[in-house]
């Protein structure tokens, strides 16, 4: 771990964490990773010790400049709002506050109802209640995107709302959603996973990437 | 008045002529008040309504009755303002904006008044950290759409996802508030704080568990934004709820 650099403590396939990673990259900000196995040993996240980082019992924590955040979108803007390189966010307040808008969407209205922890609860139902929340999130993004998307999803530079979108997509393709009956939340995903910033930070390409889903 | 002077400049005449009326009337419209599409007991719209109150934003409301009708929230009309289906919607500047932490953050950004999140980067890292705790670690596992699908056990549900949230949210309220959530200074944390709360009463979880948490609750519902913009007092609060 060397001095100094920010420590990510995520877990290769949590989307939140991808997010904090994904906004890292776009910056050009090296960092250190301290992975969270969210399944193992009844899953690290509930440990004393990752408490203490994180009294929510989630990943991510990101220790930065000498504190200690959680919720992946403060760290990010966080991240945005000390960092030189491209905004995350845009300048104009509207545009601005269609970013988040869309980020708190994912990050409120979809995410939320199908973490680890949500569905753990569910139980047996848990494929179908995470689909229908998923469905349910993607069909108001899809006609919100229509009007807000250029090049990516909100004009044509990419911001946080892209940066929230492609772990989201990655995670309806976990739960077996078909992403084609959203035509542009699709397009906006290729498109991103072009971009470096999104392929290094890709859960097959992580420390703790397992060895049969490595890219 | 305003109006004309702006077409007087714009269109370069004195008199108004049909050409500056439609400038007059884009003017206007510019000028209307914002409108929130809210219900009175959404604490999601309750965390506007304070904001509003906090900038000294005059605004009007057109509530979304969310039991009545099947749920005014789920009409072509109303999805058309929010695809989600959920309150609020704030018709604001010309634009629509739903999620209510967006439209907070827009409020603070182009209204003058007490800043409702702080100058500093690390602080105002740990308002949004807050601030989303409640609007994405607690709130969406209680809102009315969810508790409909969970059914009978509802009330243990939500109690549980309440609880776990204060839990976490209690030590670190503990190392970050001063007077308020932040600080001394009221910040977007508060606004998110107060109506939860309010939902953890709804659903009987005793917050005295958790002693920091309860004492910024008091302290700001001594506020007047948090007074005014309260459930109880609103166009839409039924007669038998209103303070």
């Amino acid at each position: 771990v060397q001095a100094g650099s920010p420590i990510l403590h995520g877990y290769f396939r949590s989307s939140c964490s991808w997010r904090v990673r994904i906004a890292f990259a776009l910056k050009g900000v090296e960092y250190d990773q301290l992975p969270v196995n969210l399944i193992k040993d009844g899953g690290q996240q509930l440990t004393e010790e990752y408490k203490a980082l994180n009294p929510m019992q989630q990943v991510p924590a990101v220790e930065i400049d000498g504190t200690t955040l959680s919720q992946s979108l403060a760290v990010i803007q966080y991240i945005d709002e000390t960092r030189p390189g491209p905004r995350l966010l845009p300048a104009d307040p509207k545009a601005r506050a269609q970013v988040r808008m869309i980020s708190d969407l994912i990050a409120s209205g979809i995410q939320p109802l199908q973490n680890l922890y949500v569905i753990q609860k569910i139980g047996a139902e848990k494929m179908q209640w995470s689909q229908h929340f998923i469905d349910r999130g993607f069909q108001a993004l899809e006609p919100i995107l229509k009007q807000t998307a250029g090049k990516y999803c909100v004009g044509d530079e990419i911001s946080m709302a892209d940066i929230c979108l492609v772990p989201q997509v990655y995670n309806a393709e976990r739960f077996k959603v078909d992403v084609g009956k959203y035509p542009t939340i699709k397009r906006l995903n290729e498109a991103l996973l072009e971009i470096e910033a999104f392929q290094v930070s890709h859960p097959s390409r992580q420390p703790d990437t397992p060895d049969d889903l490595r890219a």
